[in-house]
């Protein structure tokens, strides 16, 4: 049987090459993440039937289940999924872009950056009794400032005639420990109380996540997403090389910025809302890698839902397992992750 | 239609402050192969990536087809011209097909990623280079002979008339040198394309090439066919190397047979032909 399959629909002004297996998998993948999203809203200090779930989503179920599951258990599994879709698809650019499997949002500062931002503005908008002067809502907009003017930063730092990969990521690691000292200083400069409000933040959850959120991170998250995937194609392009892709007529400066500043905007928009939720940017594109291989046509939406997959696990596990501890979502994909990454690169030794 | 497929007016390249290339007026003759020779250094590669837009000049300018490479738009280059650089290397698990199907990217829209034409060219590509039967497989699963041929029907899959390579048989045994250079030969021959090249090996050079650039001292110490212009005193002034120049005695074409020490065990064979 061949492998691929060509499509050509509106007098071939629309054509693909479509990888069968991969879409086998992504098909899989999509119904493995709406079993996980109904059972997500179902379990939890109150076990509700995924039958109920489902008639509550249509409007059914009594008020006690409705309550349970539109105001507090939706708003989070649905955060989780964004967040977990808009960090693989980031790490996904990135690690084409910059040619390097090892390459992910946090090693180019942008999480730190949203790190320092959060606890800057902790510090700096408390009064004496340690309130708040500002409402905590403009948190998540300090968080995307933070990761986008670090990002912008290590860019401008990056740039000699264009920005070479191997400059933009020795630049972001030097930047991300300077935010992490930072950080530091801050929370201990700081009071007790914000310190562990901060850590909370930086370690990454979802808890708390409110309707109003959803309202904002969906439609930014998909649009962003709708746009990685729609420059795929210059990505795979990318990771033939400078030269290579020059040679093929793409404009690989300019591309590398949108590419840049799309992962950005995903990253800020996940971090605003979830905290430095980690791994999960350099987890879900390798999976994804083993799963279909290297084209990003393919790797990209496969990656993005592996990482909902991943992070709204993570929470599940987060808020049932040790309940009524709820310990945050970003403890499970570290744990999950950092063996994950050392199994990585004990697998390539020999490479 | 010029003559000259490219040609370069007073081309300066630098790095930093030193000249590589200084004032060059090139010209490349169209649907022939020609080869840069010159020593480690001497800039031939440094001038066919300028050529190939990789490498902003210092000042002058690079034509094709007769109009400037800086007022043509990287796509309408990237129709004309193809370029392989040294040792390119493929990602991870990325197969033959999906790798050869990029060449076809100056052609393509996000829309419109595998049209007839599309699939003609590459499928034409992967059977020119013989790898029709690896599509599916993963590049780096393939030896170094085979890969360099997906690279080399990558770059055929972009449908140019000229096909820029900077030593593609780097890290090839013998056999594979012969092979991939057979193939370059014949694309030649059966379609006429302008195949611009560096090749480290001189005598590789002398029996593919229908003409050879020898550059030196930032300039072109001499051009023409390899027999009226590949001598003792050639390889002197360009490699400053000592050497006979004999005929091979298969091809008829230069062959470069160095002095220096080494077992002899036939006294008094030396041939004076060119």
């Amino acid at each position: 049987m061949k492998k691929y399959q060509g499509i050509r629909i509106l007098n071939g002004k629309v054509s693909f090459l479509v990888d069968k297996h991969a879409l086998r998998v992504l098909v899989g993948l999509i119904i493995g993440a709406a079993i996980l999203f109904l059972a997500s809203a179902g379990m939890g200090e109150m076990n509700i039937s995924p039958l109920t779930v489902l008639k509550v989503f249509f409007g059914g179920g009594s008020e006690m289940d409705r309550l349970v599951v539109q105001s507090f258990r939706l708003p989070r599994i649905i955060v989780a999924l964004m967040v977990g879709m808009a960090l693989a698809v980031a790490g996904g650019l990135l690690q084409g872009m910059v040619r390097n499997p090892l390459a992910s949002p946090d090693i180019l500062g942008m999480t730190g950056g949203a790190a320092v931002a959060v606890v800057g503005f902790l510090a700096m908008f408390s009064d004496e009794n340690n309130a708040l002067t500002v409402s905590i809502k403009w948190m998540p907009a300090a968080a995307f400032i933070g990761a986008a003017v670090i990002a912008l930063l290590v860019y401008s730092l990056a740039w000699k005639d264009g920005v070479s990969p191997v400059r933009l990521v020795l630049i972001g690691i030097g930047i991300s420990t300077l935010m992490q000292a930072l950080t530091t200083l801050m929370m201990i400069l700081g009071p007790i109380y914000r310190a562990s409000q901060a850590n909370i933040w930086i370690t990454g959850t979802v808890h708390g996540s409110t309707w109003n959120n959803v309202a904002i991170i969906v439609p930014v998250t998909l649009l962003l997403m709708a746009m990685a995937f729609m420059m795929a194609r210059t990505v795979n392009i990318q990771e033939l090389g400078d030269d290579i892709a020059t040679g093929a007529g793409s404009m690989v400066q300019h591309q590398r910025f949108l590419l840049l500043a799309i992962s950005t905007g995903l990253v800020g928009c996940s971090v605003a809302f979830a905290g430095g939720i980690g791994f999960v940017g350099l987890m879900a594109p390798h999976m994804a890698r083993r799963l279909v291989g290297s084209a990003f046509g393919a790797l990209l939406p496969v990656s993005a839902l592996i990482g909902g997959i991943l992070v709204m696990l993570a929470d599940l596990i987060g808020r049932t397992v040790f309940s009524p501890l709820e310990v945050p979502a970003g403890v499970f994909t570290a744990s999950i992750g950092a063996p994950y990454f050392i199994y990585l690169l004990y697998k390539t030794r020999n490479a | 239609m010029m003559t000259q497929a490219i040609a370069t007016e007073k081309l300066t390249l630098s790095y930093g402050d030193t000249i590589i290339i200084n004032e060059m007026d090139l010209r490349i003759p169209r649907g022939e192969i020609t080869v840069f020779i010159g020593g480690n250094g001497s800039g031939k590669s440094t001038l066919l990536r300028s050529i190939a837009r990789l490498l902003k000049p210092r000042s002058g300018s690079v034509l094709l087809d007769g109009e400037e490479i800086s007022r043509l738009s990287t796509k309408e280059i990237a129709r004309k011209m193809a370029i392989l650089p040294q040792a390119p290397l493929a990602p991870e698990g990325l197969t033959v097909l999906q790798l050869v199907k990029q060449g076809r990217f100056p052609y393509q829209s996000w829309l419109k990623q595998w049209s007839e034409q599309d699939e003609e060219k590459v499928m034409g590509a992967l059977k020119a280079t013989g790898i029709d039967g690896l599509q599916d497989r993963p590049v780096d699963s393939l030896s170094g002979g085979q890969r360099q041929r997906v690279w080399i029907a990558m770059t055929l899959a972009q449908d140019t008339d000229i096909i820029l390579l900077d030593e593609p048989t780097t890290y090839l045994d013998m056999t594979h040198q012969i092979e991939i250079l057979d193939l370059l030969f014949e694309l030649n021959e059966k379609e006429g394309r302008t195949i611009l090249m560096v090749l480290h090996d001189l005598n590789l050079a002398c029996r593919y090439a229908h003409n050879v650039v020898a550059i030196k001292d930032q300039r072109i110490y001499d051009q023409g066919k390899p027999e009226h212009v590949v001598n003792s005193q050639l390889v002197k002034n360009v490699f400053g190397m000592d050497c006979d120049v004999a005929v091979d005695p298969l091809f008829g074409t230069p062959l470069c047979i160095p002095y220096g020490k080494g077992r002899i065990i036939k006294k008094g064979v030396t041939a004076h032909a060119y």
